[in-house]
């Protein structure tokens, strides 16, 4: 009697849940529909008063939080600088903010909210490339914008999308020059198992390639592996000159402290990573990785006056003991090239600022940088840096100005037959 | 030979891992069919004590000591809370526990990104426990062998508390017929409490151990909830034997497995072979027989 009980409830639960599930699908799949027939939808952004809306939708809960949290501040931080120095083309901005939560289908969910029931007139935010990717086609649908502030891995140009960090002709490449420079004969790729890593890899080896560097193993991990005993044995074992590194999240500090436990030094063996910024060197401790390299388009400790003003204003915001990063930086400056754009197009249109957005350029804290309006991407100079043991990390090469970008690696000869 | 042996400790480091992180589940769950998917937050609670001890005493090494009775008691007494004001009005209704424990541990996840920040902490390795320790075959990292020894007490120490106390007795004596040790004066709520009060205190443990390895962050429980499952599941249920029997047995596997191929398809492999086993072997490695019809 009671088993039957309990069968009857588990029974009604699961038919609960999938019921949920319909339920949210639904409202998923009306909003991705609400895109294509709703051209007005993107239009909706009421401009006519003094102030105008715009959306950040970054995830403040979920595994990814961690990351975005920070760049939800720093645009935070950008917009209250925009409001108190007199708003854009004269109003002031109301940001409306979403949770992403770290679920690709909820940014989806949520930038079609932003934009046809919250009328932003655009939206910043978004870090991982599966959340990208599945909001491309809700603005694409929409005909409206979204700044994406975080280093990807290309070959990807949506005209409803502004990428304000870097490709990877502005960072992967120039990393690779950097080693091949000093000496770098062979490499080990130990990367997290998804589309960054794995796209980015096919792109090392090719370059491996054209330029005899010896690729001596590769690995990839789990997103949120926590054991990196074996990988680490096998790096080890492989004996290469460095080791490239795509780990994305968590993964790092368990990686860097198996790394150094196993008697693995930078002198010896240096680990390049594309995804460890200031911020994430606390939470791995600083004995772990310092003297590590990195490669990104801002450090902290960037000498202009510019940068100093962005760090004083952010710490003087939020606090003494935090720091700003790279991806924190390109979302601050996103902000700021998407006011620019707006003034230069005396328009908030997206169509308006499409066609103004070339050439659009902003001296930004990593340097100026410029709009191309071609693959709307930016220029940026390229930055390796070295993990210093004052948990900052200090730029060691430069590329020294900035470099074109190249989302399709279309200008690089070893690059070739190289699809996404 | 040299990659066989590193790769033998590697295994046997993962097993003493995963033992450390299920011993706790295997009480709960094992013994008292408390589906609790909150168990991965005590661990995380664990974590964050040695982080805040350390803050207090500055010597990693006093602090990492002093961190893991200190997390037990964090651990436990967050167990306690939680039996208390939950858990004990759902007993016997695994599929509601499942659900509310799943929502208290998105709360504590929370909680914690509330009070500590979402960027993950450091808490620093004392001196005598990074690097290796050199076997001649092989280097074992000092850290690895550390948790390993800690594992292996933990288990000693459970058993001993189940087989040779009072308290041990009457636990194993509500696990086996509930309604018989009711019958006979033993008081099953404070049994039940103290079950939990151990079970979710070892969780605490298990977050202190962990920060010598990986990341200490709100989400630090949710890495290992669902292998300290496979682990209990896989050894049977209400066995202390069966854990350690399988916790060692899914950490060779994956490190063999992972070793010839990559760290995801290992990750395949190991759930291929633990759905295999038990369709040949649906209540685990042991199982202990009762009388109850339950």
């Amino acid at each position: 009697m009671s088993t039957r009980r309990t069968r009857k409830r588990l029974l009604g639960a699961v038919a609960m849940l999938m019921v949920a599930g319909l339920v949210s699908a639904g409202c998923g799949s009306r909003v991705g529909a609400s895109g294509p027939g709703g051209a007005s939808a993107g239009s909706c952004a009421d401009t006519s008063g003094n102030s105008v809306k715009i959306g950040f939708l970054n995830s403040l809960s979920g595994t990814m939080a961690i990351s975005e949290k920070t760049v939800h501040d720093s645009l935070l931080l950008a917009a209250e600088q925009i409001n108190t120095r007199g708003g854009v083309l004269g109003k002031q901005l109301n940001v409306v903010s979403e949770d992403g939560a770290s679920e690709p289908t909820i940014f989806a969910e949520k930038a079609g909210k932003l934009i046809s029931s919250d009328c932003v007139a655009a939206v910043f935010g978004g870090w991982t490339s599966a959340s990208r990717k599945a909001m491309l086609p809700v603005f694409e649908g929409a005909n409206s914008l979204l700044f994406y502030p975080v280093q990807y891995e290309g070959l990807e140009a949506s005209p409803n999308i502004f990428y304000t960090g870097a490709t990877t002709n502005q960072q992967i490449v120039p990393a690779l020059d950097y080693l091949k420079q000093k000496g770098v004969k062979s490499l080990f790729l130990v990367g997290s198992d998804y589309v960054f890593p794995r796209t980015a890899n096919k792109e090392i080896k090719a370059y491996a390639k054209a330029n005899g560097i010896e690729i001596k193993g590769e690995e990839y991990a789990p997103l949120g592996h926590t054991d990196f005993a074996t990988i680490v044995n096998k790096v080890k074992g492989a004996g290469a000159a460095a080791v490239f590194n795509t780990l994305n999240g968590d993964s790092n500090v368990a990686f860097f402290k198996e790394y150094r436990n196993a008697g693995l030094t930078p002198a010896a063996m240096p680990v390049v990573s594309v995804s460890i910024a200031e911020e994430e060197i606390g939470g791995i401790g600083l004995d772990n990785v310092v003297g590590q390299l990195t490669a990104w388009n801002y450090y902290q400790t960037i000498d202009s006056p510019t940068n100093a003003a962005f760090v004083q204003a952010f710490k003087g915001k939020y606090g003494q003991n935090r720091v700003t990063s790279d991806p924190m930086e390109a979302a601050y400056t996103s902000l700021f090239l998407w006011k620019a754009m707006v003034e230069k197009a005396n328009s908030f249109k997206t169509d308006d600022i499409r066609k103004a957005a070339d050439g659009v350029s902003y001296d930004a804290p990593e340097g100026t940088v410029t709009v191309n309006g071609a693959n709307h991407h930016i220029a940026k100079t390229a930055l390796i840096g070295k993990v210093g043991p004052d948990a900052l990390i200090h730029a060691d090469w430069s590329s020294g100005a900035p470099i074109q970008p190249d989302p399709f690696l279309k200008s690089y000869d070893w690059a070739k037959g190289l699809t996404g | 030979m040299q990659a066989l042996f590193s790769q033998l400790v590697a295994g046997l480091s993962l097993g003493s891992i995963l033992l450390l992180a299920a011993l706790g589940l295997a009480l709960t769950f094992g013994q008292m069919g408390v589906i609790n998917m909150a168990h991965g937050e005590f661990i995380m609670a664990g974590a964050y004590t040695a982080f805040v001890v350390q803050g207090v005493i500055a010597d990693a090494g006093i602090s990492l000591l002093l961190a893991i009775p200190l997390g037990f008691l964090v651990g436990g007494l967050m167990g306690v809370i939680l039996e208390a004001t939950l858990i004990r009005r759902m007993y016997y209704r695994p599929l509601d526990t499942l659900l509310v424990t799943w929502g208290v541990s998105l709360i504590l996840q929370q909680v914690a990104r509330d009070i500590f920040g979402a960027p993950n902490v450091d808490v620093r390795a004392p001196g005598w426990l990074s690097g290796s320790i050199d076997l001649g075959i092989t280097q074992v990292p000092a850290a690895r062998l550390f948790i390993l020894v800690l594992a292996a007490a933990a288990v000693i120490g459970l058993s001993l508390v189940l087989k040779m106390t009072p308290l041990g007795r009457r636990i194993r004596g509500v696990v086996q017929n509930r309604d018989l040790a009711e019958t006979v004066g033993i008081s099953t709520r404070s049994a039940d409490r103290l079950t939990f009060f151990i079970g979710s205190g070892l969780a605490g443990i298990a977050g202190v151990a962990l920060t010598l390895l990986g990341s200490t962050g709100p989400t630090l429980g949710t890495s290992y909830i669902v292998d300290a499952f496979l682990v209990v599941v896989a050894g049977g249920i209400g066995q202390i034997k069966g854990a350690v029997i399988a916790a060692f047995g899914l950490g060779l596997l994956q490190a063999t497995f992972e070793y010839s191929t990559t760290a995801s398809i290992a990750k395949v492999m190991v759930f291929v072979v633990i759905v295999v086993f038990l369709q040949i072997r649906p209540q685990g490695i042991f199982s202990v027989r009762t009388r109850s019809l339950a």
